[in-house]
């Protein structure tokens, strides 16, 4: 079992390095200018001077990918962490004082979960009007209920644990308890929920912006660039097919990873 | 039956807490709907008097309970955009949505099931192997990408159906479920990937218990002791997930409606948050958000059912 678990996070490991590795060496340099257009370019499917070939304005598309699987990591990596510390703050204190508070934000926390992801995006998309920006705290909002209940359920069962009466022993004060003490004891546990909770924000961001809802033109983003791939599929199917297997493979390194890191963790 | 009552109350709470919920946000949106209603006949004293007329300057829990009452009794208000009630600029959408819908997680049933039977029991076998490393891959395809793969392949390059020629299902029922089995197909197949996943580990992690020895003992095969014994137990964590991937295959449809081009809710609600044509908006997430909730609570209510440690307490 050991031996499966970590081949899950070492194929996790590279694929992500590998994604964090070209969306960093994105944000300095890319072959070409992602929005530079080129009347004679256009739709080359891919040859030696453009990879992955060029869109209907002659942009080259392995610097638009890169671009926007950069857009997408960002926005991702900041819903996330939007829904994580606020998630942190509600799930450490509804864990660690109990009480009827605790009830009523779980139960809300419930129906907030029972609720098609996407759905509520939306419905929060035409209060807020759509954007990056909007798109980021929108999603953001969406995650604080699936982190407050991880966090929850593991500061609820920490907290009457022996280090935690030692703490208190020393004079240690409840926050100081909280955040110094027990949070970094959850942490391990935590680690896959953010991953699956990237995944899950890298699939949203992608269909928001597949949707135009989420990130606007000029700006890139790999759902949009699958928006206006549709549109040319029979003349540059690659230009697709770049997009769509950029957001698999972000996926599907973070995937891969939470699973290497829950089975450890899981098992030990 | 003591459980079920408890969980009807929850589910009626949970129905009015939501139809309240998603009444209030729209009351906040900035923006009078009268402006858009009159366009450019606007003039204060008409919307003034539109006001009156649509009841807008009442007491906002009166509105709502008026809403709630006519959404109940199926009168679901007036759109914005389209002139005329919401319940006409619906008609036949809910259809194309549910069948798409239920199509899909049927397919995602006929997948899975047998699948991750079949992998436990040839566990670390060539095909299990080979299904395992392909299980993670497919999950990590958001539904619309693979739509749009279906539309390339099976449309452009196969012409098994032409994208974008939608057959409504009045003018021709075999030919609109057979447009449907693309798009559902799409929904289906990460959501298979993890049911699958998760019906093989439920199965594998049962084979060590001690029931299984004892059925072993008594001289079944591994096929039959997981038929007769393992998969009773291994499919209760199943049954619930297949349930709860509803949710997700609705909001799946929602999105690949607009691959390929399904004149769905899903459409629809696109369409009117666009035109911020609120009532229908609104009217759609209730009636999905509803469905949704029902069938949650028709996932616990089964597997206490087929839990025989509740059903017969």
């Amino acid at each position: 079992m050991k031996i499966k678990h970590n081949k899950n996070f070492t194929a996790g490991a590279v694929i992500t390095a590998f994604m964090l590795a070209v969306i960093l060496i994105g944000m300095v340099w890319t072959p070409y200018d992602p929005n530079a257009m080129s009347g004679k370019d256009r739709m080359l499917s891919p040859c030696l001077a453009h990879p992955l070939g060029t869109d209907n304005f002659g942009r080259d598309i392995l610097s638009r990918v890169v671009e926007g699987a950069g857009a997408t990591f960002i926005i991702a990596a900041a819903t996330v962490a939007i829904g994580l510390v606020a998630g942190l703050v509600i799930g450490g204190l509804t864990g660690y004082y109990g009480g009827w508070l605790d009830e009523v934000i779980m139960r809300f926390n419930d129906a907030v979960a029972a609720f098609p992801s996407i759905l509520l995006a939306l419905v929060l998309i035409a209060l807020f009007g759509s954007g990056k920006y909007n798109i980021i705290l929108a999603l953001g909002l969406l995650f604080i209920p699936s982190f407050a209940r991880v966090v929850r359920s593991e500061v609820a069962r920490q907290k009457s644990l022996d280090y935690v009466a030692g703490a208190r022993l020393m004079g240690a004060g409840d926050m100081r308890i909280l955040f110094l003490h027990i949070l970094p004891n959850i942490i391990p546990v935590l680690l896959p929920s953010v991953a699956i909770g990237f995944n899950n924000a890298v699939l949203a961001e992608a269909s928001m912006s597949y949707l135009s809802v989420g990130v606007q033109p000029p700006d890139a983003s790999l759902g949009r660039m699958l928006n206006e791939a549709q549109g040319y599929l029979l003349t540059a199917p690659w230009y697709a097919l770049s997009a769509g297997v950029a957001i698999i493979l972000l996926v599907l390194g973070f995937g891969l990873l939470s699973e290497g890191m829950g089975g450890e963790y899981g098992a030990a | 039956m003591r459980y079920i009552l408890k969980k009807t109350g929850v589910l009626l709470i949970t129905l009015l807490l939501i139809s309240l919920l998603a009444f209030l946000a729209f009351q906040i949106v900035p923006g009078d709907p009268t402006t858009k209603l009159l366009g450019s006949e606007y003039s204060p004293e008409r919307a003034a008097a539109l006001r009156e007329e649509m009841g807008l300057n009442r007491n906002v829990l009166v509105r709502y309970v008026d809403w709630l009452t006519g959404f109940v009794t199926g009168d679901l208000g007036v759109s914005y955009s389209y002139g005329m009630g919401v319940r006409q600029v619906m008609e036949g959408k809910g259809v194309v949505t549910a069948a798409l819908s239920l199509m899909a997680w049927l397919l995602v049933i006929a997948i899975s099931i047998p699948l991750g039977i079949t992998l436990a029991r040839w566990q670390g076998g060539r095909l299990d192997r080979a299904c395992v490393a392909m299980n993670q891959v497919f999950m990590a395809i958001p539904p619309f990408f693979l739509g749009i793969l279906f539309t390339y392949i099976f449309g452009l390059v196969l012409h098994l159906f032409v994208p974008g020629g939608f057959i409504s299902p009045q003018s021709s029922f075999w030919g609109f479920l057979g447009y449907l089995a693309f798009p559902a197909l799409a929904i289906a197949i990460p959501k298979a990937a993890m049911v699958t996943k998760l019906l093989r580990s439920s199965i594998i992690n049962q084979m060590g218990e001690n029931y299984v020895r004892t059925a072993y003992s008594r001289g079944n095969s591994r096929w039959g002791v997981i038929r007769g014994h393992v998969l009773r137990n291994a499919i209760l964590p199943v049954v619930t997930f297949v349930a709860m991937t509803l949710a997700d295959i609705v909001a799946g449809s929602i999105i690949v409606e607009q691959v390929f081009a399904l004149p769905g809710l899903g459409r629809l609600l696109l369409a009117s948050i666009g035109n911020r044509d609120y009532p229908v908006v609104q009217c759609i997430v209730v009636i999905i958000a509803f469905v949704v909730v029902f069938m949650n609570y028709l996932a616990d209510v089964v597997t206490q059912y087929i839990d025989p440690r509740v059903r017969l307490a």
